[in-house]
């Protein structure tokens, strides 16, 4: 059964299937492909169907990440601990900088208590953690009708948008 | 002082909410304790020794005497008759309980209060001088500009997982009274060479284990880039900071790896794609929070009036306390009033509710309705009348505020220690009575001058022991408590880590372990000079060979 995931804050099936190693390419279907083994496979991505995403962790330059963008349809960024802030820099300079449109998700140890803060850097869909309630975890989306800063979001901090 | 529109208060209102249910959660066994962990210290609240510690935000160290009632009415419905002024301008309940801290919080949000961020990984209240405004020495108000940054910080989405807390102090005067060189980021304001207010960013400055005076990365900065700037540093540390071992994961340790060179290198790079665009700020919302801090209603006044003139001439210990404990202002006719939280036999910083209370009032008779906190554990009132002043200090010497004492060896920086704290090694506390009941003569004090003496029960250093100019750190040996000595610490202008003397001592031969030191100072001292002046021109070997001596 596919999991479920939140994508632009609805509950949906995840269409896309895990490749860690070169030989697991499914033949057809949406992949997520390890960075790590992305260039391994970039022969075998050009002829095939099917959305590609590419899983990352916080550390990434993302600058390696630039010439790739436009052919990604979704960038999975794993959270080792959901203490480990990197991932909601590495979001805000795909999206602010490199202005990547495409899916970017929080995968990992994404808990409710993190889900607002992440949509903020540019998050627009989530893999809430397996022993949670994915319901529960979309009201975390909510948390704030108001917020002080420019965001991936919302470029004009407060003092450019007082009402 | 700031005051919240609707929407500063919705925010508040939403936070409330959010921590109510987080705290239900937890209680219900949905949130494990140490998910939950990261959320309450987000919230200032930490599991002490006895029970939770709640700290509670005072921004930038400014309270009105609505918000002081409110806080005296939590110690009295909430705690145990008593809170405790943090050396962050902040405030702690040692007692109250966990589920009740949403209650906590929405009392605290009815006069625009909270303990968001006064803890954890992110960026704490930004802290400044508790004279910004009436000072002498300052540039400018210094307070509007901490506004901008407290909004700037508060939730912010991209900081609330750092590697580590991060401490951000502002600074406007000649003297520094903030510390800024021991924050995570000072902000020095300064006028360029055209006149107009600009910034100097110093960072990673800090004490703990690893004290280091900060370095500065941008010099005159102009002010609409500020929160630009601000924003870079703290991506670059979110990225690169170490998160591998806590205790060298501050971003002055990321400095020191890095070299200035090379840091200050990423963070313009980083600022490079933030500058120039909305986030700049515009001059018409500087005018909009300085509009928050206007010189309150001052009558016209001459300095020293007739009436004080005679006070202080009839009574010595009036006179004393004016010296010591007010402070020069820029209004003719005014000073500012230390109120001293540092009276022999009471923990330095510790005020019960009958106190709060009693400031309340003091402030709305005599001082506008204003009240800050100071770093040193003092609360001040600001802008008190000079021919009201020894009628106050006949009230505070019944409350027992009037301990002329301010800037003098009694008037100890002290982390709550071991009696309270779970982390520290040993008790602080006691160690400050016993040096406030050695020096317990105040003309001696008053011939000592300035002496900055500052007690920590552990490496956190909470009681800012490498900055004081005697420090005093507590230390654990095999289960039992002992107590390092340094001297030569300085957090003003000359910021400077104290010198370790030598091996540590006993907690009871601590008051003559100070005693011997202060002699050293005497016999050696110049006319005029202080403690620290006599330091440096004369080093440790005199003051070491005194208290090893046989």
């Amino acid at each position: 059964m596919p999991r479920k995931i939140i994508k632009d804050r609805a509950i949906v099936e995840d269409s896309f299937t895990l490749v860690s190693e070169p030989g697991q390419l499914p033949a057809n279907g949406d992949i997520l492909v390890d960075i790590a083994i992305l260039d391994d496979l970039q022969s075998e991505l050009a002829n095939r169907d099917g959305k590609v995403g590419i899983k990352v962790t916080g550390d990434v330059e993302p600058e390696l990440l630039a010439s790739h963008l436009d052919n990604l349809d979704l960038i999975a960024i794993e959270f080792p601990v959901f203490r480990d802030g990197r991932g909601y820099s590495l979001a805000r300079i795909l999206r602010d900088r490199l202005g990547y449109r495409g899916e970017l998700r929080a995968c990992g140890d994404v808990l409710r208590d993190q889900l607002f803060y992440m949509q903020r850097c540019g998050f627009n869909s989530f893999e809430p953690r397996d022993d949670r309630c994915i319901e529960d975890a979309l009201n975390g989306l909510s948390d704030f009708t108001v917020t002080y800063q420019a965001d991936a979001l919302e470029k004009r901090p407060i003092y450019q948008r007082r009402p | 002082m700031y005051a919240y529109t609707e929407y500063d208060q919705q925010l508040l209102n939403e936070r409330v909410a959010q921590y109510r249910n987080q705290t239900e959660r937890f209680l219900a066994g949905k949130l494990t304790d140490e998910e939950f962990l990261a959320l309450r210290l987000q919230n200032g609240l930490y599991v002490q020794r006895h029970a939770p510690m709640l700290r509670v935000a005072i921004p930038y160290g400014m309270l009105n005497s609505a918000q002081v009632r409110v806080l005296a009415e939590i110690s009295r419905d909430f705690d145990k008759g008593y809170a405790h002024f943090s050396t962050r301008q902040n405030i702690q309940y040692n007692w109250p309980a966990l589920e009740l801290v949403p209650d906590i919080l929405e009392k605290l949000a009815s006069v625009q209060m909270h303990a968001i961020q006064t803890s954890g990984n992110c960026i704490r209240n930004v802290t400044t001088d508790q004279f910004a405004g009436v000072a002498t020495d300052e540039l400018e108000d210094p307070r509007p500009w901490c506004e901008i940054i407290r909004q700037w910080s508060t939730f912010h989405p991209e900081f609330a997982y750092l590697p580590r807390k991060f401490k951000i102090a502002v600074n406007a005067s000649e003297s520094d009274r903030a510390a800024i060189k021991f924050h995570d980021i000072g902000v020095e304001i300064v006028k360029d060479a055209a006149g107009q207010t600009a910034f100097d960013i110093w960072v990673g400055g800090g004490l703990g284990r690893t004290p280091i005076v900060a370095e500065k990365v941008a010099e005159a900065l102009p002010p609409k880039y500020l929160l630009s700037y601000l924003e870079a540093v703290l991506r670059v540390y979110n990225r690169y900071g170490r998160r591998d071992n806590k205790y060298k994961a501050r971003i002055k340790i990321l400095v020191k790896a890095l070299g200035v060179e090379a840091f200050r290198e990423k963070v313009e790079a980083e600022w490079a794609h933030m500058k120039d665009s909305e986030m700049d700020l515009p001059e018409a919302e500087v005018a909009r929070m300085q509009a928050f801090f206007p010189a309150p209603a001052y009558a016209t006044l001459a300095d020293n009036p007739a009436e004080l003139v005679e006070q202080r001439a009839a009574n010595p210990g009036f006179d004393a306390w004016v010296k010591r404990n007010c402070t020069a202002h820029k209004q003719a006719g005014y000073m500012a009033v230390t109120l001293s939280l540092k009276a022999t036999a009471v923990a330095p910083g510790d005020v019960t509710t009958e106190e709060l209370f009693a400031i309340a009032d003091l402030a709305d008779q005599y001082s506008f309705g204003e009240i800050r906190s100071t770093h040193k554990q003092n609360v001040v009132l600001a802008d008190v009348r000079q021919d009201q002043l020894f009628e106050l200090w006949g009230k505070l010497k019944e409350l027992g505020f009037a301990t002329a004492n301010i800037g003098c060896l009694t008037d100890v920086i002290c982390c709550p220690g071991g009696d309270f704290c779970s982390l520290a090694n040993a008790k602080s506390i006691p160690i400050a009575e016993q040096i406030q009941r050695q020096f317990d003569d105040l003309d001696y004090l008053y011939d000592l001058g300035d002496i900055e003496l500052n007690i920590s029960g552990c490496m956190n250093a909470c009681g800012h022991h490498h900055i004081g100019n005697i420090g005093i750190l507590g230390v654990d040996k095999k289960g039992e408590e002992y107590y390092q000595v340094s001297l030569g610490g300085c957090s003003g202008r000359d910021a400077k880590v104290g010198k370790i003397i030598g091996p540590s001592f006993f907690e009871n031969d601590i008051a003559g372990v100070i005693t011997k030191i202060i002699d050293v100072y005497v016999e050696k001292r110049i006319e005029g000079e202080s403690f620290l002046s006599t330091y440096e021109r004369v080093g440790m070997d005199p003051f070491k060979e005194r208290v090893y001596a046989a």
